[in-house]
């Protein structure tokens, strides 16, 4: 056996067999555990979008934020361009990232108004409303999601805004790609800090907020300290925030809270 | 082989008189990298371990009938499906963990330690024993990986495994941290401290002086 295992045929044969068996070990593992890493990737982003809105997460158990979830989370898909509730579609099974990505679901954005850098956007996507604990069904806080070209990758992540639809109640990335230690630093509680109790447009309703490399002013509700030795980074929060409240983005959506009441 | 080495040998002499990381200088990047804290460095020492072993275990299992041209080839797949499949299992039952250590885990593939013994010992070696210098090997990793992960997190957060146990100035306790210890550099001076301990301890790991320096000659 050993003399002949040199030959070309031999070689052939031990290397087929070899990738036949990894690829179905690979593909059989990935495919039997995939329900749980959804599962998994789902309640992170919950956990993600219940800390966004300043009620806590990450110290809670799987089970806690399902039901707070549940209780005081309510999904809604909107439609982007006329800020309609879209009542036919359910948020529970829509995916907004799905929807960017195929052409009928999704408009191309030109090049001067792509300044997120996402190329394409969705025609609806789903929005997250915080109710007031006493079951009033009132709204607390309005959590939409955002997403946007930083340095090395896409940053997806959630702001959310008191009802009077201007002061953030926080703002957070639950997937990105950036440098760890830099523009990672995006999710550095104390930058995070930073955000409450800013304001997102100025008086005519136009988006205003920036990201100042060197540091916001004193006192200027409109700034936010920009990341050390993470500029593109910032830029690049800056313009997906920019983007997302402006007209390409929740702006009609917005305007017709503002118009018809949150 | 002039000598077997005993299974109990195979298994322990990587921990401190063979150690991947003090004496053969591997795998050095994830050391530095995940060790901040015990957590992750807890969790990548066994998938280390689990890879290091079960590569060993499959590539000793087909030794005789790998071609010598393809070896290479042959020992990356294997090491890379195992790679693949620990990081799935992370995904699913270890999800914030797996975040952390997010490309490291991935990186396992190229760690030199997997690679390394699965060229020199389960080539040569049937699969029980290679297995037992895959766990001994993934030993010596974690034994190192945990040292470093306990300092730095104890002197650099005050905590272990996220437990508060020095109390911190700046929350009313005494102990003001080391935010060094925090940052991957200081990884490299304690594996150079821990190396220099190992080899007072063990003096059979000197190395002789490969040359001398000569001495400066003034010109006048």
């Amino acid at each position: 056996m050993s003399s002949n295992k040199e030959s070309i045929a031999r070689t052939l044969i031990v290397a087929l067999v070899v990738s036949l068996a990894a690829s179905v070990f690979v593909a059989g593992s990935a495919i039997y555990l995939k329900p749980v890493q959804q599962q998994n990737r789902l309640l992170d982003k919950q956990r993600s979008i219940l800390a966004i809105a300043g009620i806590g997460g990450a110290e809670r158990s799987a089970e806690e934020v399902r039901a707070l979830f549940a209780r005081r989370i309510e999904a809604q898909v909107v439609d982007l361009a006329t800020g309609e509730v879209n009542a036919g579609l359910d948020p529970a099974s829509f995916d907004a990232l799905k929807a960017a990505k195929d052409p009928r679901t999704s408009i191309e954005l030109p090049g001067g108004e792509d300044i997120a850098l996402i190329k394409r956007r969705e025609q609806f996507t789903t929005v997250y409303r915080l109710l007031k604990d006493d079951g009033s069904g009132e709204l607390e806080a309005l959590i939409l999601p955002v997403r946007g070209y930083g340095l090395w990758s896409t940053l997806y992540g959630f702001i959310a805004l008191r009802p009077d639809l201007n002061t953030v109640v926080g703002l957070g990335f639950y997937q990105h790609g950036e440098t760890p230690g830099l523009g990672g630093e995006v999710d550095n509680p104390k930058w995070k800090g930073l955000w409450p109790g800013k304001t997102l447009f100025d008086d005519e309703g136009r988006p205003a907020i920036q990201i100042v490399k060197g540091g916001a002013a004193q006192g200027a509700v409109h700034q936010v300290d920009g990341l050390a030795g993470a500029t593109l980074t910032s830029k690049g929060v800056n313009h997906l925030l920019t983007f997302w409240l402006g007209e390409q983005g929740f702006g009609p959506y917005l305007d017709k809270l503002r118009r018809d009441g949150v | 082989m002039a000598k077997q080495a005993s299974a109990k040998e195979v298994l322990f002499t990587p921990v401190f008189d063979n150690n991947p990381i003090a004496l053969q200088i591997l795998g050095i990047c994830s050391a530095l990298a995940v060790t901040s804290n015990l957590d992750t460095a807890l969790v990548m020492a066994i998938a280390l371990t689990a890879v290091t072993a079960f590569s060993n275990l499959f590539i000793a299992m087909i030794r005789n009938q790998i071609p010598s041209s393809i070896r290479m080839i042959v020992q990356m797949v294997i090491i890379a499906s195992l790679v693949i499949v620990v990081d799935q299992i992370l995904r699913a039952y270890a999800f914030t963990l797996a975040k952390q250590l997010s490309v490291f885990v991935g990186l396992i593939i190229t760690n030199c330690i997997v690679m390394g013994r699965a060229e020199a010992f389960a080539m040569q070696n049937p699969p029980g024993r290679s297995f037992l210098d895959g766990i001994g090997n993934g030993l010596g990793y974690s034994a190192m990986l945990i040292a470093l992960g306990v300092v730095r997190e104890l002197f650099g957060a005050g905590k272990l495994f996220g437990v508060e146990i020095l109390p911190l100035a700046k929350d009313g306790g005494w102990y003001v941290p080391n935010g060094l210890l925090l940052l991957p550099p200081s990884a490299f001076f304690l594996i150079g401290l821990f190396i220099w301990a190992l080899r007072t301890w063990k003096k059979g790991q000197q190395e002789p002086v490969a040359f001398r320096l000569a001495p400066q000659v003034e010109e006048d």
